[in-house]
């Protein structure tokens, strides 16, 4: 499988240069998932009569010649939270089992305005709550690299397609670490941009002050590729960031000398694998070896950041799912007596135990005479820990340390304890309570399965983040281990 | 014997903003268009959607905050307020908890020749829930969204109103105010003035408030203050009877004329307000906040001062005339063509406004011009015309617009003011009417008034009404 080792920058010369067209690279990937997704299962929704045709269609462009975006005719994958006119969108719920958008998200219309085509919509845990693809009501997607093993999540799906070579690249989405942890789990590379730089408009939302779209991918250069498609003001998003977008693939230098680089000490302590922290290690000697300097750092306030994120996550989360009543779209119960039990019965019916948890947590937190103790107490800490990356920043240029604890976990291990799995993403989720970016890895394998390298920047740096990621890759070949499937 | 209770009203009423299009979205916000079709992915709450703050409807919140006397915010935020209802799309409402656009502000109102303060709360923005038809005898609902998303602004005031009729007062010069400031076309018949209450009861002289009752529904001006009137008896009742008030929200039934229970305290909505995190907070420097107050033409205070100073004006006169802009403008503009200010301000208040009321029409309407009307006023003064004739005049105008002077001369009413024309009418009536001029001599001066009365007939209404008494007390005298 020589494609699926291809650089988008080859895929695309390979199509300008008339090596292959753009329905072969599409049907090679159907072909791909047909082998493997039986086994992986990370598409909800096969785009295959929609994605031919554009193919078919921008062959014909190719024939008439002339210059096309990189993006131009390569196959990819979209998130199934991430709204797509008349391709089933789900969520992975059963609540929306049924459900057609009548409109795109900005990111899918900049995906079809670069011209890629969407193969199809990929699973994930149910509205992005969770850290396994277990929680997807309708099947959970497999880690590539051994399918007794979770992906990782919420964006299991977009990780492991990528990691399984179905598609070039996918999008995902990441509120506490939903990109960075499944793809540390599959070994690919996965960025969490800063909070405002991608359009959250057709992000089906989950905590909105957190949510952002990134891109999953197998190298470095790719992912800035994709981030500079997605990336930019949308004025359809009063949250997103009118700020100036540099060229991404331009930062990719390979030259880290002088870097400063912050380790918090908090994210190599307890609970951190002794493989994992190995790996991190054995990673910072590489950057002391290319002119890079590192030194520990503390963030206090770390320590607070799981439950903080999930007071404020829950919070939004629950008046966020409100608007599916069962009234207006998606599953409606049979036979309700009145208006309540209508949407009562909607509900249960309609979302799994770990987005009822979440609701019901986000409920009492707002709840009157508790709103005080909690949310707004965790907004408070949520200002501290942001205090502790605008202070670390003052120092250094990037922060390093591991994107997750450990490698992943054997599918059901976790699922019957909720606030294990929800320390899976204690190192990815103060990052998006500070909005900053932050890119994972591949730094190695840990008994076979992946470590994720977490490389962490200032508000709207992607480029520096890029760099370091880059001239890491370019002195290892971690990124060039493949899953055998 | 029973207590004597003091009323305690406060006043949330909540204006539509006339934006082109809604608070959040890009749809429209015309009134009466078919069901569902002002909608989008955005107002229908779909998956994914976010909201986009209209800076129009927030420039119409700070200019009607003005308006109001209230201090616009130098930093505003949007809040959720969260609660489930078919009418609701998002199953929550964008509102603002606690940072309005405007705080602190207040208006005069005038009740039986009195000025009194009422103070305003705040105002605050927020967006309108659609509409909900029941059909099949409450068997199903009907949702129509084309409302959702337009922008509201909720201005609460503050407990002191003690009357219904002071409630109107309010309403009507918040109404007045709002038009002026041209942020809404304030009609409650269309719902895009919608009032609440809260009001309690107490002992003269006691200062804690008593308990409130919330009141809903009431869809008129009379509403309100009929409302007001049933519930503030109602309260009395239970309090003499050895009752106690209790907290709850009540509807207003115009048709049976009282106010019923629809939900308790313990009912009460726990709404769950806290900061939207799809939208910015808005940061308003003193420079945006000029550009919109400059842009608030003259209040009807002040202009009800100026018609008092500038043109002498009973006060009463002056109120009417500026309770609605198009009234003070047409008032205003008929000036241009007579300078008898009392007297457009009478033809006005009288004739235009009573016909006006008789067939439920508004300026706008109508097809008399203030031209016409300033015109028709000088017509009188130069003694073209006599009143007898100006009411021709005047009907002919309400029915076809035309000029005065144009009616006058189609329908040839020239006032007649030749002595010998006039003379020569008022000896045919004297020949024709000696019974009268018998009682005349006898003493009856009454008589007088029947002759002139046969002499303005006999002219068709054209004769000088004082030139025709003049000349036949001078025939009269000579017999």
């Amino acid at each position: 499988m020589a494609q699926f080792d291809l650089r988008l920058q080859d895929l695309h010369n390979g199509l300008k240069d008339k090596q292959f067209s753009v329905s072969e690279l599409t049907e090679a990937s159907f072909k791909r998932i047909s082998e493997t997704d039986s086994a992986v299962q990370a598409f909800l929704t096969l785009n295959e009569e929609g994605a031919r045709a554009q193919a078919a269609e921008l062959d014909k462009q190719l024939q008439a010649g002339g210059e096309r975006g990189l993006l131009f005719g390569l196959p990819s994958g979209v998130k199934d939270n991430i709204v797509t006119e008349g391709l089933r969108t789900t969520c992975a719920s059963q609540f929306l089992r049924n459900y057609d958008p009548i409109y795109d998200a900005t990111v899918v219309r900049k995906l079809k305005a670069a011209q890629s085509v969407t193969i199809g919509k990929l699973n994930m845990d149910e509205f992005a709550m969770g850290g396994s693809n277990e929680n997807s009501s309708f099947f959970a997607t497999r880690n590539p690299w051994n399918t007794e093993y979770v992906p990782g999540g919420s964006s299991g799906g977009s990780a492991a397609s990528v990691a399984a070579g179905q598609v070039y690249f996918s999008l995902g989405s990441d509120t506490g670490g939903s990109i960075r942890q499944p793809a540390s789990y599959c070994g690919i590379v996965g960025l969490k941009p800063t909070y405002g730089l991608v359009s959250r408009f057709g992000l089906v939302a989950f905590a909105s002050s957190l949510d952002q779209i990134g891109p999953l991918t197998k190298n470095v250069e790719d992912s800035a590729y994709v981030l500079q498609a997605i990336a930019g003001y949308d004025q359809m998003d009063s949250t997103s960031a009118n700020v100036e977008i540099p060229d991404y693939t331009s930062a990719l230098t390979g030259d880290v000398k002088g870097l400063r680089i912050g380790v918090p000490k908090e994210y190599m302590g307890q609970g951190v694998d002794p493989q994992v922290k190995e790996a991190v290690l054995a990673a910072l000697q590489v950057y002391e070896s290319l002119g890079a300097t590192w030194e520990e750092v503390s963030m206090p306030h770390t320590e607070y950041a799981v439950a903080t994120y999930y007071l404020l996550a829950s919070s939004e989360a629950s008046s966020n799912l409100a608007r599916f009543d069962g009234v207006r779209y998606g599953v409606r119960a049979e036979n309700p007596d009145n208006l309540i039990d209508l949407y009562r019965k909607s509900r249960s019916e309609g979302f799994g135990s770990e987005v009822k948890r979440r609701i019901m947590l986000g409920t009492y937190a707002l709840s009157s005479g508790y709103y005080d103790a909690y949310y707004k107490k965790a907004q408070q800490v949520r200002t501290l820990i942001k205090r502790d990356f605008d202070q670390a920043f003052e120092k250094y240029d990037i922060l390093i340390g591991p994107t997750a604890p450990t490698t992943a976990f054997r599918i059901g291990e976790q699922v019957g304890d909720p606030l294990t799995m929800y320390l899976n993403d204690i190192l990815t989720i103060p990052v998006s309570l500070a909005g900053v970016p932050a890119v994972s890895i591949p730094c190695g394998l840990a008994e076979g399965m992946p470590v994720g390298l977490q490389i962490i920047g200032k508000p709207f740096d992607e480029s520096t983040v890029l760099r370091a990621a880059h001239a890491f890759e370019q002195n290892t070949d971690h990124h060039k281990a493949r899953p055998q499937l | 014997m029973s207590t004597q209770y003091e009323t305690v009203i406060g006043l949330e009423v909540h204006v539509e903003l006339h934006t082109n299009s809604k608070i959040f979205c890009g749809c429209s916000t015309e009134f009466g268009a078919p069901p569902n079709t002002h909608t989008c992915p955005i107002c229908l709450g779909h998956p994914g959607v976010l909201p986009v703050l209209n800076r129009q409807a927030l420039e119409y919140a700070m200019k009607a905050s003005m308006a109001l006397n209230c201090t616009v915010a130098d930093v505003s935020k949007f809040d959720r307020k969260n609660y489930f209802y078919p009418d609701s799309p998002k199953a929550y409402q964008i509102s603002q908890y606690d940072q309005p656009v405007g705080e602190h502000g207040w208006i005069d109102i005038e009740v039986n020749g009195e000025t009194k303060r009422i103070g305003i709360t705040r105002l605050h923005l927020e967006e309108d829930a659609g509409k909900l038809t029941h059909v099949d005898g409450g068997y199903a609902s009907l949702v129509d969204f084309n409302r959702v998303g337009t922008p509201l602004i909720e201005i609460v005031s503050e407990p002191d109103i003690r009357t219904p009729e002071e409630a109107k007062a309010y309403l009507e010069k918040i109404r007045a105010i709002m038009q002026y400031c041209d942020v809404s076309d304030v009609k409650m018949e269309e719902g895009s003035m919608r009032c609440d209450a809260n009001i309690s009861i107490r002992p003269y002289g006691q200062e804690k408030f008593g308990t409130r009752a919330e009141l809903k529904n009431m869809n008129s001006f009379r509403g309100v203050q009929r409302g007001l009137e049933y519930e503030q008896w109602r309260q009395a009742e239970v309090l003499n009877s050895g009752g106690e008030v209790v907290q709850e929200t009540r509807r207003w039934d115009e048709a049976q004329g009282k106010t019923l229970s629809m939900r308790g305290k313990e009912e009460a909505h726990d709404y769950r307000y806290f900061p939207d995190p799809d939208l910015v907070r808005v940061v308003i420097d003193s420079e945006w906040k000029e550009r919109v107050r400059a842009s608030i033409p003259e209040l009807p205070d002040a202009r009800k001062a100026r018609y008092i100073a500038e043109y002498e004006l009973p006060s009463y006169d002056a109120e009417v005339l500026t309770s609605s802009m198009k009234m003070a403008n047409f008032f205003e503009e008929s000036l241009n063509y007579t300078k008898d200010a009392k007297a457009v301000s009478n033809w006005i208040m009288g004739d235009l406004l009573g016909y006006m009321n008789a067939n439920n029409l508004e300026f706008g309407d109508i097809k008399l011009t203030a031209q016409g009307l300033g015109e028709m006023i000088g017509l009188l003064e130069s003694n073209t015309i006599n009143s007898k004739i100006a009411k021709t005049v005047f009907k002919s105008m309400l029915e076809t617009g035309k000029l005065p002077k144009q009616i006058v001369e189609e329908q040839g009413l020239v006032q007649i003011s030749d002595e010998g024309a006039i003379k020569s009418i008022c000896e045919e009536i004297v020949a024709a009417n000696p019974q009268s001029v018998a009682d005349y001599k006898a003493g009856k001066e009454k008589a007088i008034g029947f002759l002139v009365g046969q002499v303005m007939k006999a002219s068709k209404g054209k004769a000088n009404p004082a030139l025709a008494n003049k000349l036949l007390v001078e025939v009269l005298s000579s017999l």
